[in-house]
Parts: C-alpha cells; sequence; structure tokens
C-alpha cells in the first residue's frame, strides 16, 4: 500500500488490523468499526484508529471521536462518490482527526477528497506504480480557484470576490 | 427601410446582455482545461486507462459514441452571443465536419472531433467563455432555463441569474462528482413552463410567497429514461437565500442513498420512489438544519452584480403595433405565416421573440452547418442586440427583434434555409440522433423523423393542424422526450426488425404527463401512416380552438386507440 499526503508519498505509521489479529501492545492501530467498542478501552495503543464502510452513519461514530485519531473511509469503486459526503460529515460531526480515503482512487481526484476533507489517500502498490508520486503531486496543485469553500486554496471564488482579493 | 439601411444608427448591439465571465470565472475554466488536457495526454500516452479516464472526459463533455468521439458543449441556461456563436462555427469548421447538432438540453454536440484536438476545442471555447463542463458523466449537469428568459410577457423572474448560480455552484463540485448518475435541473420564472422543469431531477419555479418575497417552488424526482416520472413537489416555497444550501441537502441525500447496484435505478426519480417523497423530505430538511449554511450566506451585493449581467438592453420606445409589419404581413403570405407561426409576444412594446427553425423539411432536427450558425450570428448582431438562444426543442431564438424588422430579418433567414415556419407544429419535431450515430439505438430515429416531416411538408396544412409536439427516441433512454410527446415515437428491435411503439398524450409543461401507449410496435414505413390517421381523427373530432393533447384529453385515451384500430384493420398493422 502507499499513502499519500500533500502530493507526496509517504510512510505509513499506521497498521491495519484484520479482524483475526489481535491487538498489540502497542503502536497506531486501525481497527474495523466492529472491534472499536473494545479497542476504545485498551490503553495500551498509542493511537486508534477505524476502518468503516461509505455507508457508515457519521453519528455512530460520533461517541468515538475522543479516542479516534484516524477514520479510513473505504472507496469501493473510484467512481462511488459516497466517502466524499461521509467525510464532510464526519467533519461536520466534529472529528479532527486524520480522515483518510482508501481504494483506487486517480490523482484526478485528489482535489474532490481534499475539497470533502480528506488528509490522506491509501491505494494499492500496483496503482501507486501506475500512477506515480509526480502525478499526485501535479493533480494537487491541479487548480488553484474553486466556486467551493477548502477545496483549492481555501476560500471560494465567492468569498474571493466578496473580498476583492486574488 | 429596414435595418440594413446605411442611414439607421447602428445597433447597440455590444453590451451582451448575458453574463460575461470576470476574472475569477475565467480563470477557473483555464484551469479546468489544463486540468483536461493532461488528462488527454496521460490518456493517450496509455498512463489512464479507459476505465480510468471515462469519468473525467464525461465531465468534459467528451462522449463515446458509435463511430467516434462526440464533444458536448455546455450553453448554460440557453443564452448566448453571437461571438459566441460564430466561434461554435469557427470550431465546426476547423475541428469537425462543418456543422453542429443543437440538443434538447441546451447543449451542442460535435459529432466528429479527434480526442487529440479536444483540449484546443475547449481552449477555443474558453476564448469567447464557453465550456464543456459537466454536459456529461454523473454530476451536477448543465443547468437549463426557459429560452424565453427575460424577454417573455408572463415571467415573474428571469430564471437566467439563478442558473448561472447554479452553474457556478456546481461546477467541479467536489462532494458531488461522483453522484450515482447524472442530475438534471431546469430553472423557470414565469407562468407557463418552457424548460420542462417537471421531467428534470430537480425543478424549480420562481414564485412570489403571500408575503410578495420571491422565492421557489422546488420539484424533485422527474426523469424520462426507461422508467418515466413526473417530478413531485418537495418544498412549496424555499426563500431565495437558502437555494444553494438547500440544493446542497437534496444532493447530499442522493450521494448518500441513491442506489449503485443498478443504473438503470439510480437516478433520484427511483429514490423518491422507493423511499417515499415524505421521507425524502425529512431527510433533506433534516440535512438542511444540521448543515453549516455560513459558505452559502445570502450575498445581496453578489446577486446584484449576476442579475446586472442580464439587464436588458436599450430597447427604443416604439408603438406595440408595428405598421411595417401589417403592411409586409399583407402583401407576403409566406412571410404572414412566419409571423403567425415562429413569432412570440415580447413584454416590451414593438418588439418580437422570433423563433428559428432547425426543423427544415426532411432535415435532421437541430442540426445546422457553420454557416447558417454564421448567419444566425448576423441576424442577432443586425436585428436582435447580439443575443440569440437555445431552446429544448432544438430550435435558435432571437429574443428581441423590431417588429419593423420582422421582415428584412426574415428574407435574411430565408436566403440562409432558416426560415422553415413550422415552430410548434407537426413538422417541429424531436429526435435524439438514434442508429446513426448513437451506440445505445436500438432504432433509426432522424430518418423516422425526416419521413414524417416529408409526409406533412405542406406548411399550409400544418398550420391547420396546428400545435402538435411529435418526439422520437432511438432506444429506452428516451433522449428524444418521446413520453412527453403529444405524440410520442420509441424505436425499438424486435427480431432483427426495427419496431415503433406510438404513445400518446404527453406534456412536458406544468400540467406534466407521460404518454400512453396507443398499441403494439409498427413498423418504420407505418409510422407516417398512423401519424396521419391520428391526425385525421383529430380533425374530425376537435373543437374550436382545440389542439391535439386538449381533445385527447377530452376524448380519452381509447376513443383514439380504437381509431387507429379501425384504421389498423384496413392494413396499417396497429
Ligand atoms: C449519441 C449519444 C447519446 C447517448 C449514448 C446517450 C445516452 C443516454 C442515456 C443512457 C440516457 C438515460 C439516462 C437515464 O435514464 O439515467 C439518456 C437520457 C437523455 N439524453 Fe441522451 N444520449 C445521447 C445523445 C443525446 C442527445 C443528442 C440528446 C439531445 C438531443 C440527449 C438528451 C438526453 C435527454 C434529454 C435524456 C433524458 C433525461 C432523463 O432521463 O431525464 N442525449 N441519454
Ligand atoms: S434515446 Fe437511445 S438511441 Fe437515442 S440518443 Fe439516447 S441512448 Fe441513443
Amino acid at each position: 500500500m502507499a499513502l499519500v499526503s500533500d502530493g507526496a508519498f509517504i510512510a505509513d505509521e499506521w497498521r491495519r488490523l484484520a479482524d483475526e489479529e489481535s491487538l498489540p501492545g502497542s503502536g497506531k492501530v486501525i481497527v474495523s468499526l466492529g472491534r472499536l467498542p473494545a479497542a476504545r478501552e485498551d490503553a495500551r495503543l498509542t493511537a486508534l484508529g477505524v476502518y468503516v464502510a461509505n455507508t457508515t452513519d457519521p453519528k455512530a461514530l460520533a461517541p468515538y471521536f475522543a479516542r479516534l485519531a484516524l477514520i479510513d473511509i473505504a472507496f469501493p469503486a473510484f467512481t462511488d462518490g459516497r466517502g466524499f459526503s461521509l467525510a464532510r460529515l464526519l467533519r461536520r460531526e466534529g472529528f479532527v482527526g486524520e480522515l483518510r480515503a482508501s481504494g483506487r482512487l486517480t490523482p484526478d481526484q485528489y482535489l474532490h477528497a481534499v475539497g470533502g476533507g480528506f488528509d490522506t489517500i491509501e491505494i494499492p502498490d500496483e496503482l501507486a506504480a501506475h500512477h506515480g508520486e509526480a502525478n499526485w503531486a501535479k493533480a494537487r496543485q491541479a487548480r488553484s480557484l474553486s466556486y467551493q469553500r477548502g477545496v483549492a486554496g481555501g476560500a471560494s471564488i465567492l468569498e474571493r470576490r466578496r473580498k476583492g482579493v486574488a | 427601410m429596414t435595418a440594413h439601411d446605411p442611414a439607421l444608427p447602428p445597433r447597440p448591439n455590444s453590451a451582451p446582455t448575458i453574463y460575461a465571465y470576470d476574472e475569477y470565472d475565467r480563470a477557473f475554466v483555464r484551469e479546468r482545461v489544463a486540468e483536461f488536457r493532461g488528462q488527454v495526454e496521460r490518456r493517450l500516452a496509455g498512463a489512464l486507462t479507459e476505465e480510468e479516464f471515462r469519468p473525467f472526459r464525461l465531465m468534459n463533455g467528451l462522449y463515446l459514441q458509435l463511430h467516434a468521439y462526440m464533444l458536448r458543449v455546455a450553453i448554460p441556461y440557453g443564452s448566448l452571443t453571437s461571438r459566441q456563436m460564430r466561434q461554435l462555427a469557427y470550431i465546426a469548421d476547423k475541428w469537425d465536419k462543418g456543422y453542429g447538432h443543437f440538443t434538447t438540453r441546451q447543449n451542442l454536440q460535435y459529432n466528429w472531433p479527434k480526442l487529440v484536438d479536444v483540449p484546443d476545442i475547449l481552449e477555443a471555447l474558453a476564448d469567447v467563455d464557453m465550456h464543456a463542463i459537466q454536459t456529461s458523466g454523473n454530476c451536477i449537469r448543465n443547468v437549463t432555463a426557459d429560452h424565453f428568459a427575460g424577454v417573455a410577457a408572463d415571467e415573474l423572474e428571469d430564471p437566467r441569474p439563478t442558473a448561472e448560480f447554479l452553474r457556478q455552484w456546481s461546477s467541479a463540485h467536489a462532494e458531488f462528482s461522483f453522484l450515482p448518475r447524472k442530475f438534471k435541473i431546469a430553472v423557470s420564472g414565469a407562468e407557463h413552463d418552457r424548460a420542462a422543469i417537471k421531467i428534470h431531477d430537480i425543478g424549480l419555479r420562481i414564485v412570489k410567497n403571500a408575503q410578495g418575497a420571491i422565492g421557489y417552488e422546488v420539484i424533485v424526482g422527474g426523469g424520462l429514461g426507461r422508467t418515466p416520472f413526473v417530478g413531485k413537489l418537495l418544498r412549496e416555497f424555499l426563500p431565495r437565500a437558502d437555494l444553494l444550501a438547500f440544493l446542497e441537502a437534496i444532493l447530499r441525500v442522493y450521494n448518500r442513498f441513491g442506489r449503485r447496484d443498478n443504473k438503470y435505478k439510480a437516478r433520484i426519480k427511483i429514490l423518491v420512489h422507493e423511499t417515499g417523497l415524505d421521507e425524502i423530505r425529512t431527510q433533506v430538511e433534516a440535512e438542511f438544519a444540521a448543515m453549516d449554511r455560513a459558505p452559502f450566506a445570502y450575498d445581496a451585493q453578489e446577486l446584484e452584480r449576476v442579475v446586472a449581467a442580464f439587464a436588458p438592453p436599450a430597447y427604443e420606445s416604439l408603438p406595440a403595433r408595428s405598421d411595417a409589419l401589417e403592411k409586409a404581413k399583407a402583401e407576403n403570405t409566406e412571410f404572414a405565416a412566419f409571423a403567425a407561426v415562429n413569432v412570440a409576444p415580447h413584454k416590451v412594446p414593438g418588439y418580437a421573440i422570433v423563433t428559428v427553425s432547425l426543423k427544415p423539411i426532411g432535415g435532421i432536427p437541430g442540426d445546422a452547418t457553420a454557416a447558417q450558425m454564421r448567419a444566425l450570428a448576423d441576424a442577432a448582431d443586425t436585428y436582435g442586440f447580439g443575443e440569440l438562444r437555445v431552446s429544448h426543442e432544438q430550435n435558435i431564438i432571437l429574443p428581441h427583434v423590431k417588429q419593423d424588422d420582422l421582415f428584412a430579418l426574415w428574407r435574411d433567414l430565408s436566403a440562409a434555409g432558416l426560415a422553415t415556419a413550422n415552430a410548434g407544429l407537426i413538422s417541429d419535431i424531436i429526435s435524439c440522433p438514434g442508429l446513426d450515430y448513437c451506440a445505445l439505438a436500438t432504432a433509426r430515429s432522424i430518418p423516422i423523423a425526416q419521413a414524417i416531416s416529408e409526409r406533412f411538408a405542406d406548411l399550409e396544412r400544418q398550420r391547420l393542424i396546428g400545435k402538435l409536439g411529435i418526439k422520437i427516441s432511438g432506444c429506452i433512454n428516451a433522449c428524444g422526450h418521446h413520453h412527453i410527446g403529444a405524440i410520442g415515437i420509441l424505436g425499438l428491435e424486435k427480431k432483427g426488425v426495427e419496431s415503433y411503439q406510438i404513445t400518446l398524450g404527453g406534456d412536458p409543461t406544468l400540467s406534466a404527463s407521460i404518454g400512453e401507449l396507443l398499441g403494439p410496435g409498427v413498423s418504420a414505413e407505418e409510422v407516417p401512416d398512423v401519424i396521419e390517421s391520428l391526425v385525421q381523427f383529430y380533425l374530425a373530432e376537435r373543437r374550436e380552438g382545440e389542439a391535439f393533447i386538449d381533445t385527447w384529453r377530452r376524448l380519452g385515451h381509447k376513443r383514439f386507440k380504437e381509431s387507429a384500430r379501425r384504421e389498423g384493420e384496413d392494413g396499417s398493422g396497429i
């Protein structure tokens, strides 16, 4: 797996745990939604993350926010845009940790992901070989303007017009 | 005296009466073109697979057809300037085969662009503040509006500022670019619905509430395709300031809960149908209540800026009745017929709205050559403040023509082969491309349109028959709107032969209805005969002033069905 952050491939400090693996004594661990209640009580973990389906109810996750440092939303297909809405709703519910999109996303969707509030994107190695780091770096800068807030360069075009700044 | 007389002062046609991009809009479109250029390069180099490329080419208007790529250019809310029309002609000549096709959704399609040229075409569009953004794909599509916007006598408010807000809000929307399916929005600001708002995913109607405030009636879940639905009332009155936030709420509910397991059940119409309107309303209102509306904060100054862009042109003050027009009509019966059929009342005295039909007898509905596009641009400059409109009936509108100039305009149009006096009549047929171009088609549709047009070639007879909309689709996807034609024709394939199903009673307006099936399908050759028999039955039965659809509603489907069956007994094969 390759991890994209700010247009670069970075090392992943997190370990994704399959349901049959037991909780390790320490470290940063991503568990499934089903294991979240138990994992939350495990004080040995340095940091806790959860991976969820894009159909997850954001309100169901909210009670865990205080203990959660990462939420990883699965993209079952790169054309399935539910994850973009879920990300936005999680931010609205008050989640401030790392939001990660995982699946076969392409660099061409980078700004969509950023606009939804994602910090990182996790893609399979073979896809990372196909769309290299340079593609992601370029895609991060593809547009400097957006009609929506938070997508490219922060302020929306409407807000820029209002302020009269370029 | 005509507008060509040098003695007349030049027309004030330079100031556009439609939204002109500001520096942000312009930079945004340029960036979008550059981004797509990169994607095309990667596709050509094999760095993007067709599967990966597909959604991105679609959201830039590039469709793969039967023979080649097709590029669909947006004409937002149907308004364009003469300069833009000339650029469309230039593109048709330079990169296509010298023509373009105006569609039912206020777009223009080029049927033969080469992939490698497309970024340059998009650049040429950007040169005149145009684009092909979101004319295809599972995203919010080019927003359409009443083609008589700003000039119709029955208008409460010009829908174009609203539509322009929607264009900007929806462009490259980060959250809503990978929806379950396409999403189409139409806006109307008049008493009569000329934008077919009830057959869109969202239809907006500008209304005034009891307190005199302007807002929107919000209709949701209309659509054609294989399961047609008339849209349902979601919100009776939405204050203007809440528009974008409310639409964002609808789209979020749809993006999360719309079906993705079956693309034929993925439109919002199915979600509304399966979930129930009340439940959807509850979900949308809950989302609307919960969301952060600050990014959509009502900005009076911005509204003013956009509204000002659509300010009316500098009309002269004229008498309501033009003696020149009356005289010309009396002297020339052909022109009189054109004036009676293709000219609509304008809200300003002394002016008129002219529909230029792109349905010459026996022609291809909606096609225009580059020369015709230039002739239209010239006509707009000479007689109409340099502005044109595209209607969902696939015709071109000149929205502000002096009645005094109508005769001169008609002569110019005649010279360009653009003066067919059939707007709204039986040969003003809407047709999809069908098997001649489309990879999904099950039957031809253009040749059927041509055959019907030839059969009713006599314009005098067409006028006698009166208003009658025929709409033809070459497959169940219903691009040709057959469900909402007073007479609808759907081309199917049965055991390797084309078979055409005919429906009656469709209506795209506020009284929207889906057509009912006449009977088993007929062959391509039989279609004109069946139409002929239906028309004859109607002519025999109609009352004074009754249009085809009215007679059908009064007598009922059964009577029409029976009449067709009687015809069938002597060989027309229904
Ligand atoms: C030639 C290639 C084309 C293809 C492959 C194509 C494909 C489709 C498909 C698959 C649908 C059904 C979508 C659905 O129900 O979810 C559809 C609907 C539609 N298309 Fe096309 N189309 C083509 C050309 C056109 C043209 C030329 C026009 C305009 C003249 C057009 C206008 C429409 C409209 C108005 C609808 C109905 C929208 C609705 O379902 O509410 N299409 N098209
Ligand atoms: S109705 Fe069918 S045949 Fe006609 S354009 Fe649409 S998809 Fe093609």
